[in-house]
């Protein structure tokens, strides 16, 4: 970043001794300046973003009868409570699975679907940043501006290259999986799902990975060190930040994704989204059994959220500059 | 950069470097000619796929036998092996000496052929598959021992982009050029329009509003999260609690667009009598009238759904926007505040610079899913009322009007909506590689 450049490094270290015998009345002065209005601020947006959530975790612990009858809120005036909801919701699931089934298809899906598209695009991101070669800048952009290409328009080909293959004036290339009589299979939603993170992948991961300091990476060349050892050695652990970071919003996506496993995967290896929808569409009306079934799976992107934070903690990367 | 950076022994050319551009020439028409004599031969009906005893195709049957949870570890193995073999490739084969050359000629020959024959092609196809797949590895090998930056360098090259090149090539490249070659045909795909298609995307009610509200995404959307996103990421920063408020904003991020759309359902519900939805419990506690939201026109069943997205991409902005500011060196924060700098100084002149990189993805990101936005409609009004997106009416005309030109040219005027973005961010990148 230009911006550690920038600051020149006798004013840094002044800056910094000073600030040692300051720092704690600098920062109790700057705490009471500013923290009162921004937590009122921060904890309004809070309260509006927790509501609707809040109404629908309310929701799943209420009888049926009362919550298609009146609002969530009157359970404070009188209160009636039931976990029949979570029960039900988990053995009874849509046609083909139940909700607890599909809770393991889930993640047999999104685990794999989240670290292949990630080792890929972190091997194209390393060339694009430290590999010269003609026309570099051209292609990235290329697979940049692929982002836009509309999953829903890449679904019916590829799904007929999975299933139907490729061949040419009858001369058969590639005939295709034959993968119907196979119990749990996976394999073609693992790489619809590596296929369509690659260029958002690419190139957040280029962002970051193109901003280590060149002269971590010449210093390793100098050593001795070939692509493989510097991608291994300094480009992996320097950018587990972006990485980690970008695992989590891919492992989300693919865990919320309805669109790509619908379409791609049979009937037995449908993930919780899928049964869930099913679910409003057998069930009609009966919010109540969808209010649990939605809980049941907020839980795992939430624990792959914290098991993760420890990752977005302050400068790795700067660190690694002025050591 | 000297754009040689490789160590590569230097070989002595002894041919000039005319000769290898017309050797490669020669390979690479060969390659074609081949490929026509594939194609143009009489189809043989009775073919049946062969291999090596061993295909993709047999992998996935065989590890789709396994329960799922057994499927994870293995999976991930495997392709933890194929990544390591990588690397081994990438860090020998520029390397001198007689063994190296030998891994790289076994490297350039043996691996074309394997993945060929990982596709189980046909018994009449093996022959000229094998050829071509024989032909490319030799091409390979040779460019690579004749390149200009050394022994080892397009090797190494191929080798880091050719699995996400497959990748794209075979998902994104060729459904994208499937789709603009339909976006000139009819319904069935056979009798040639012109740009009907695109004048019906102008004309027509429904692709006419999937177009205005599209732009209203775009432009509302990524603003709004944004400046909230940051807002919040600022307010909590270091402060009390951080985590714990970090996690209420974020939620909605973890829930599905199905999760929200039920979630939804008890806000904006509408019923005569007592009401079960939030904003119109509110609405008739003041003593208003009940509203459909979601029937609601024109644009207020838009901005509807405009929010449940807010509400969803607000905890993606501030998560990346907050992870950005904890980057931003103390000192900068610790040296301007000692020059008596007020807080919303050093946020405007030590934060936001600090955090332009991140901003700028992050807008972009946003932008893009906000063009590309699809189950909320569909989970909550399915289109009706004008509230249709140009992401949605392009399913919608594929899957219940079988009508496969109109949604194409829509998916293309979508990609002339992203395209300024692109254009800016192209600048940008220029910009820093400048400043570097």
């Amino acid at each position: 970043m230009a911006v550690i450049d920038a600051d020149p490094r006798f004013d840094a270290k002044a800056a910094r001794a000073i600030a040692r015998t300051t720092k704690k009345s600098e920062a109790d002065a700057q705490k009471r300046l500013t923290s009162r209005g921004a937590t009122i601020a921060a904890i309004i947006i809070a309260i509006i973003w927790t509501i609707p959530t809040f109404g629908l975790f309310v929701t799943s612990f209420r009888p049926g009868a009362d919550s298609s009858s009146t609002g969530w809120w009157t359970v404070f005036a009188n209160p009636g409570f039931t976990l029949s909801n979570y029960y039900d919701a988990l053995t009874s699931g849509g046609t083909a699975l139940t909700l607890g089934a599909s809770f393991l298809n889930s993640l047999a899906i999104a685990i794999p679907a989240t670290a292949i598209p990630i080792a890929i695009a972190t091997l194209a991101a390393y060339a694009f940043a430290w590999i010269p070669f003609k026309g570099r800048g051209i292609l990235f952009v290329f697979v940049f501006a692929l982002q836009i290409v509309p999953i829903q328009m890449a679904l019916v080909p590829l799904l007929s290259l999975f299933s139907r293959g490729l061949s040419i004036n009858g001369l058969g290339i590639f005939p295709g999986f034959t993968l119907r009589d196979v119990d749990h299979s996976f394999a073609t939603v693992w790489i619809a799902h590596a296929i369509f993170a690659m260029p958002l992948a690419i190139f957040l991961l280029h962002n970051f990975i193109s901003e280590i300091p060149s002269e971590l990476v010449e210093a390793a060349r100098v050593d001795g060190a070939g692509h493989g050892q510097i991608f291994f050695r300094i480009i992996i652990p320097l950018s587990t930040p972006a990485i980690a970071s970008f695992a989590i919003f891919q492992f989300i996506w693919v865990w919320n994704d309805l669109l790509v496993a619908t379409i791609f995967a049979p009937s037995t290896s449908l993930p919780l989204t899928q049964t869930l929808n099913s679910l409003s569409g057998s069930w009609g009306d009966k919010w109540y059994l969808q209010s649990a079934g939605a809980f049941i799976s907020i839980i795992v992107p939430l624990i792959v959220f914290f098991s993760l934070q420890r990752f977005f903690v302050r400068g790795l990367l700067a660190g690694a500059t002025k050591g | 950069m000297t754009g040689i950076l490789t160590a590569g022994p230097i070989v002595k050319k002894q041919l000039p470097r005319r000769t290898t551009g017309v050797i490669v020439a020669v390979a690479a028409v060969l390659i074609a000619a081949l490929l026509v004599f594939m194609i143009t031969r009489n189809p043989n009906n009775s073919a049946l796929p062969t291999s090596l005893g061993f295909s993709l195709n047999s992998f996935f049957s065989w590890i789709g036998g396994l329960t799922p949870l057994l499927q994870i570890p293995i999976v991930v193995a495997v392709f933890a092996v194929v990544v390591g073999v990588i690397l081994l490739l990438v860090e020998f084969a520029p390397r001198p000496g007689r063994g190296y050359f030998w891994l790289r000629v076994a490297a350039c020959f043996v691996i074309p052929v394997i993945a060929a024959m990982l596709l189980r092609p046909y018994q009449n196809a093996v022959l000229y598959v094998v050829a071509i797949a024989l032909l490319a590895g030799a091409i390979l090998f040779f460019a690579d021992y004749r390149a200009r930056a050394g022994t080892g360098y397009i090797f190494q090259l191929i080798t880091f982009l050719a699995p996400a090149s497959i990748l794209i090539l075979v998902g994104l490249i060729y459904p994208a050029l499937s789709t603009i070659f339909q976006s000139f045909f009819d319904k069935t795909g056979k009798q040639f329009v012109g740009l009907g298609n695109y004048v019906w995307v102008f004309t027509n009610p429904d692709g006419f509003w999937s177009v205005i509200n599209t732009l209203i995404w775009a432009a509302l959307a990524p603003t709004i999260s944004i400046v909230l996103g940051l807002a919040y990421a600022v307010f909590i920063d270091k402060a009390r609690g951080e985590k714990f408020l970090k996690v209420m904003v974020f939620m909605p991020v973890a829930i599905s667009f199905v999760g929200a759309g039920i979630i939804f359902k008890f806000v904006y519900d509408y019923r005569q009598g007592q009401q079960i939805g939030l904003l119109n419990a509110v609405i008739t506690a003041f003593g208003g009238q009940p509203v459909g939201w979601l029937d609601a026109q024109p644009f207020i069943n838009t901005l509807c759904l405009l929010a449940v997205f807010i509400w969803t991409q607000t905890g993606f902005a501030m998560v990346f926007l907050s992870a950005a500011i904890k980057a931003v060196p103390t000192e900068q924060n610790e040296a301007a505040s000692l020059d008596g700098a007020s807080s919303w100084q050093l946020f405007r002149n030590v934060t936001v610079p600090g955090i332009r990189s991140s901003l700028i993805v992050v807008l972009t990101t946003i932008t893009i899913a906000s063009l590309k936005v699809y189950d909320i409609v569909a989970v909550l009004t399915g289109g009706r009322s004008n509230s249709t997106v140009v992401a949605f009416e392009m399913v919608n005309q594929q899957q219940r009007f079988q009508s496969y030109g109109h949604s194409a040219a829509l998916a293309l005027v979508l990609f002339l909506f992203v395209t300024p973005l692109i254009v800016y961010n192209v600048r940008q990148m220029r910009k820093q590689k400048e400043i570097r």
